[in-house]
């Protein structure tokens, strides 16, 4: 029987703000627990939240880049629970008017380009921190009222690969946003997902578990394969799946039931009393999208386009919005797309990856990859020196030009200066010359060798070939 | 009946509020006679209405997104039944949800 | 001479010309609480030595200030930094907040001096201050009484002369009604228009803090004091806030005054009823038009007031949890035993039942039925005062149907307390202001009160009315034998 995977994903996102959603303490990760809190996010009575507008303001863009409907009105409601990592024992969230619906996100499978559906976007507070002790349980509210941006996919993503292809593309997207670190090690990011199977060809979704607890795009993909399969299994064997929260093992790689017993949820959302709505101006949000940056696909199309990249090319590149504007300015400095992608995803990237940097912190200007480029394409070095002077340009940060004179790293095409070199290959290697006196023309190449190692490299290779030809032909 | 001791009890556990037996009968019957009374908002039409949850005009106010300072983390956990290392300590949470 | 009978203003004259300081009223009110309050009940927390080192500390700078060196008090529900805010509840008791209420700040920015904190019912749920974790304030006029609620510390404290004023708070008539029953003056603002950052919330939309105090005069002094926007409550609206002491000494000639038919119900006290056609007619001799009118969801208010206020009381009670502050339950099992066990020993009852019907009001399958339709239905409300306030400057009604009752009368039954707000809970509903005035006294001595409510931020226009007619009539003057 052939089965269709049904998934579903919820992201929950940390804005990129100084201060808090709700109240002045700092957001910056990693202080001494305790020490970025106040009355208001430590939830103790009397207090009262205030609206951050930057958060609001992220928020949107968020949802305007992700193709959503930003709602007339915009109310916050509390969705009450009690939990000790929940201050108030509610979180000020939105429930019936959140910030915006109905969006799209394109991914790119290996057949095809596929849109998956966002639901809503909508925003809300981080809650603490807990560490868990062997009797007791300790609470961090540094975390809590950090803004959070509620990300709900329509349940559009047919396999775990998919569902890494959207959180890839929904990052790359954010990153290009500027509005969070996307670091799902240190929380930034965080992702559930929803996962039922269905008979190819069903119109009824199946009975759905919720997989929690994952901390890296590949635990996603790892955890849903793994459900997938566990869903599969019961249904070839005549068993019912029973509707759960699964948390994600991830040293085990599998997914089990919560040993906590799960209350059916009635999180009693109304309207905050503490927050008056929120309407966004017309020309307001006109400035928000005038703001938003060209976007990882329409960026991908462009570049093929205007810069005959491949698509591998091209998609590699622009998953990185430094990485895009770096190749983009480099490539119109140098007028050689191909050349500039070549090394950007050879020995640059090599390099980065060797030295565990980002391009953002790469120590190479766009001015100083397309001149070393250029002294290539002049002839003043070979490639093979290019390889070398690359590393020492990024160590030293010293401009080629200089570098390259400093070192005398010019090629040399001057029959004057190669004449020496030139005259000594042949005397050592008569062998080759009467190999090639004999109709062997390889056995120049042998020569033109001998004389690039003389001159560490340095020789002008064509201009060597020509000598010794030259010169075996008057031996004749 | 508007409510009966099963629904109070469901509620009163959503509350996290323990209730004895006696309470739970007490409360069960002060609760009914209160929804009885309330019950006379049926003999209104109201499905057209607006929902009041708020009575001001006002809309849009913020704050800018500025850093102010915090308590102590000694302030923070000054009023606190149980802390360790400036850290609020509870029995230990089975899972990550209650 | 009991400087502790004074008003504020008096005060003021007084320490303006040099005759007395602040620490000779700080004495007489410590003189008078230590003859007194064993008998009212009215304090929750109370330090004299405290106060008196507060006196001894004013900023001299600040003695321009009508207030300075005037010393109040404070219901138990707003935050003093590192001072007990308990509610009156087992459940926050050792409470001490890391930080003030606004309205502390400005207060004692002027130079008010805080003495301490007024009574109150546990949380604001009550309308008799009995459900008191340091159990029930008494009447000053008959000390077998209750002094109305929640605030009834405050009104007792201020009506017994141990306080001069005091601040209360008002989600449904917490302020008025006490104020009525104390025979003093109580005034619940705007909704938005005192902050409410640092008051411990009962219902979100509904709470405003106001002043109770002996006489109109002082209401308006410390509405001004304690009015304007707060950048730290969203809802703290940012209206100009007008200098009522000059705007209420107005006349009244020509105002237009509704008199609702639905406030002058069945069961009703009769010598309310009475007092309040006297008060109506000493209005109209002062130049006001009186006309009987109709708000006609009145007999809806009490409904929708106790489904709204209680689910978001049962939302703004959940943080008291055990987890970082207030009380926490010994010898807990885990995490749901330690939250079931606090709240049931930290709540009083009445703290349970309204924490449980607003639940239930919120559950999955009644949220339509009670709390969806109470939101519609307080639009109704709300729509008939918009329309009677195109036609009145102002709306007169009794403060309660009846005067104070025996303690204990009405404990055993929740609903017959919560019908004792009848009058006063529309206000809170459409967020306009109120405030209550003494109108005469029962056979028994005891007071009776008269409700003034007015258009939203036009607090202007019932202190006027209420000044007018203060300023004929001597209820005020009257004080308890205690």
């Amino acid at each position: 029987m052939s089965y269709e995977i049904v998934i579903g994903l919820e992201v929950h996102l940390q804005l990129n703000t100084k201060s808090k959603v709700f109240c002045g303490c700092s957001t910056d990760f990693g202080s001494a627990p305790n020490t970025q809190t106040c009355p208001v996010c430590l939830g103790f009575p009397g207090s009262l939240p205030v609206l951050n507008r930057l958060s609001l303001e992220l928020g949107a863009r968020v949802a305007i880049a992700l193709n959503c409907q930003i709602a007339k009105e915009i109310r916050f409601d509390r969705k009450n629970y009690f939990y000790p990592d929940l201050p108030k024992d509610y979180q000020i969230s939105q429930f019936d008017q959140p910030l915006a619906q109905r969006g799209v996100l394109n991914i790119i499978t290996d057949e095809a380009e596929k849109k998956i559906r966002i639901r809503r976007v909508h925003l809300e507070e981080d809650t603490g921190k807990l560490f868990h002790q062997k009797d007791s349980s300790l609470i961090d509210f540094n975390r809590s009222g950090i803004p959070l941006l509620e990300i709900v996919s329509e349940p559009d993503m047919n396999s775990p690969e998919e569902a890494y292809l959207y959180l890839t593309a929904l990052k790359s997207v954010l990153e290009y946003l500027d509005v969070s670190d996307c670091n799902m090690e240190e929380g930034s990011l965080r992702c559930d997902a929803n996962i039922s199977i269905r008979k190819k060809g069903d119109k009824e979704l199946g009975t759905k578990t919720e997989i929690k607890n994952m901390n890296s795009f590949k635990g996603v993909k790892a955890a849903l394969e793994y459900e997938s399969k566990r869903q599969i299994d019961l249904l070839e064997d005549g068993k019912r799946i029973i509707q759960e929260t699964r948390l994600y093992n991830v040293e085990r790689c599998i997914t089990e039931p919560m040993r906590s017993k799960e209350e059916a949820h009635d999180y009693r959302y109304f309207p905050e009393p503490d927050l008056v709505p929120f309407y966004f101006k017309e020309d307001f949000l006109r400035d928000i999208e005038k703001g938003i940056p060209e976007l990882p696909e329409p960026k991908r199309n462009r570049f093929i386009k205007d810069y005959q990249l491949s698509n591998y090319d091209a998609a590699v590149i622009v998953s990185d919005k430094d990485t895009a504007d770096y190749f983009e300015k480099c490539a119109r400095l140098h007028g050689n797309p191909k050349t500039v992608a070549n090394w950007l995803m050879g020995d640059i990237s090599a390099y980065m990856k060797e030295n565990g940097i980002v391009i953002k912190n790469l120590n190479l200007k766009p001015e100083r990859l397309s001149g070393m480029l250029r002294m290539i394409d002049s002839g003043v070095i070979t490639g093979k020196i290019a390889k070398t002077l690359l590393i020492e340009i990024i160590k030293t940060g010293t401009d080629p030009e200089e570098l390259v004179k400093e070192k005398g790293l010019e090629q040399i095409s001057d029959i004057n200066l190669l004449e020496n070199a030139v005259d000594e290959a042949v005397a050592e290697n008569q062998k080759s010359v009467v190999d090639f006196k004999n109709g062997k023309d390889n056995a120049v190449m042998f020569l033109v060798g001998r004389v690039m190692q003389k001159t560490k490299g340095r020789a002008n290779p064509n201009k060597v070939n020509e000598m010794l030809r030259e010169k075996l032909k008057g031996a004749k | 009946m508007a409510i009966n001791k099963d629904t109070v009890k469901y509620t009163a556990n959503l509350a996290r509020i323990e209730l004895s037996d006696e309470e739970l009968d007490q409360f069960t019957g002060q609760l009914d006679r209160i929804l009885a009374y309330v019950d006379k908002l049926d003999t209104l039409k109201a499905d057209d209405l607006k929902p009041t949850s708020h009575v001001l005009k006002m809309k849009n106010v913020y704050r800018e997104d500025v850093v102010k300072s915090s308590l102590s983390a000694s302030d923070a956990i000054k009023n606190a039944p149980l802390a360790e290392n400036n850290l609020f300590k509870v029995p230990k949470i089975i899972d990550i949800e209650a | 001479m009991e400087l502790n009978t004074l008003t504020a203003h008096n005060l003021a004259d007084l320490l303006k010309k040099g005759d007395i300081s602040p620490i000779d009223i700080c004495n007489n009110i410590i003189d008078k609480i230590e003859k007194t309050e064993n008998k009212l009940c009215a304090l929750a927390h109370f330090d004299k030595e405290k106060a008196l080192e507060r006196c001894g500390n004013l900023d001299k700078a600040a003695e321009k200030n009508l207030l300075w060196g005037i010393p109040f008090f404070i219901k138990d529900n707003i935050c003093v930094k590192d001072e007990l805010t308990t509610c009156s509840s087992r459940i926050l008791k050792n409470f001490k907040p890391p930080y003030n209420a606004t309205v502390i700040g400005k207060l004692t920015d002027l130079g008010a001096v805080l003495m301490g904190k007024t009574n109150m019912d546990e949380f604001a749920f009550g309308s008799s201050t009995e459900t008191s974790c340091y159990g029930p304030t008494r009447n000053p006029w008959d000390t077998e009484r209750i002094p109305g609620g929640s605030s009834g510390g405050s009104a007792a404290a201020v009506a017994g002369d141990e306080a001069i004023f005091a601040l209360g708070s008002d989600t449904g008539g917490s302020i008025r009604q006490p104020a009525s029953l104390c025979g003093v003056v109580g005034l619940k603002p705007t909704y938005g228009r005192v902050s409410r950052y640092g008051l411990i919330a009962f219902a979100s939309s509904l709470d405003q803090i106001g002043p109770i105090t002996k006489d109109v005069e002082d209401a308006a002094i410390l509405l001004k004091a304690i009015s304007g926007h707060d950048e730290m409550d969203s809802t703290s609206a940012d209206v100009l806030v007008p200098d009522y002491l000059s705007g209420m000494k107005k006349s009244v000639k020509g105002l237009k005054i509704g008199v609702p038919k639905e406030y002058f119900i069945e069961g009703m006290d009769k010598e309310v009823k009475d007092s309040l056609k006297i008060a109506i007619d000493k209005l109209e001799k002062l130049g006001a038009v009186c006309e009987d009118m109709s708000l006609p969801h009145t007999e809806y208010a009490v409904s929708v007031y106790y489904l709204v206020a209680t689910a978001e009381a049962s939302s703004n009670l959940a943080r008291f949890d055990g987890v970082q502050y207030g009380l926490r339950a010994d010898n807990v099992k885990s995490m749901m035993d330690m939250y079931k066990k606090t709240r049931k020993e930290g709540f009083g009852d009445e703290a349970k039942r309204r924490i449980i019907l607003g639940t239930f009001a919120l559950s999955s399958g009644y949220y339509d039925a009670y709390y969806a339709k109470a939101l519609k239905v307080r639009t109704l409300i709300k729509t008939d005062f918009d329309e009677a306030f195109q036609k009145f400057d102002a709306i007169v009604t009794p403060t309660s149907p009846t005067a104070a009752f025996k303690i204990g009368e009405k404990t055993r039954d929740p609903l017959t307390m919560y019908l004792s707000d009848i009058f006063t809970i529309s206000a809170n509903l459409a967020g306009i202001p109120g405030i209550s005035i003494p109108c005469g006294f029962t056979k028994n001595n005891l007071p009776i009160g008269l409700q003034i409510l007015g258009k939203p931020f036009d607090e202007e226009m019932i202190l006027r009315i209420a000044y007018n007619y203060e300023q004929n009539t001597d209820w005020h003057k009257r004080k308890p034998k205690l």
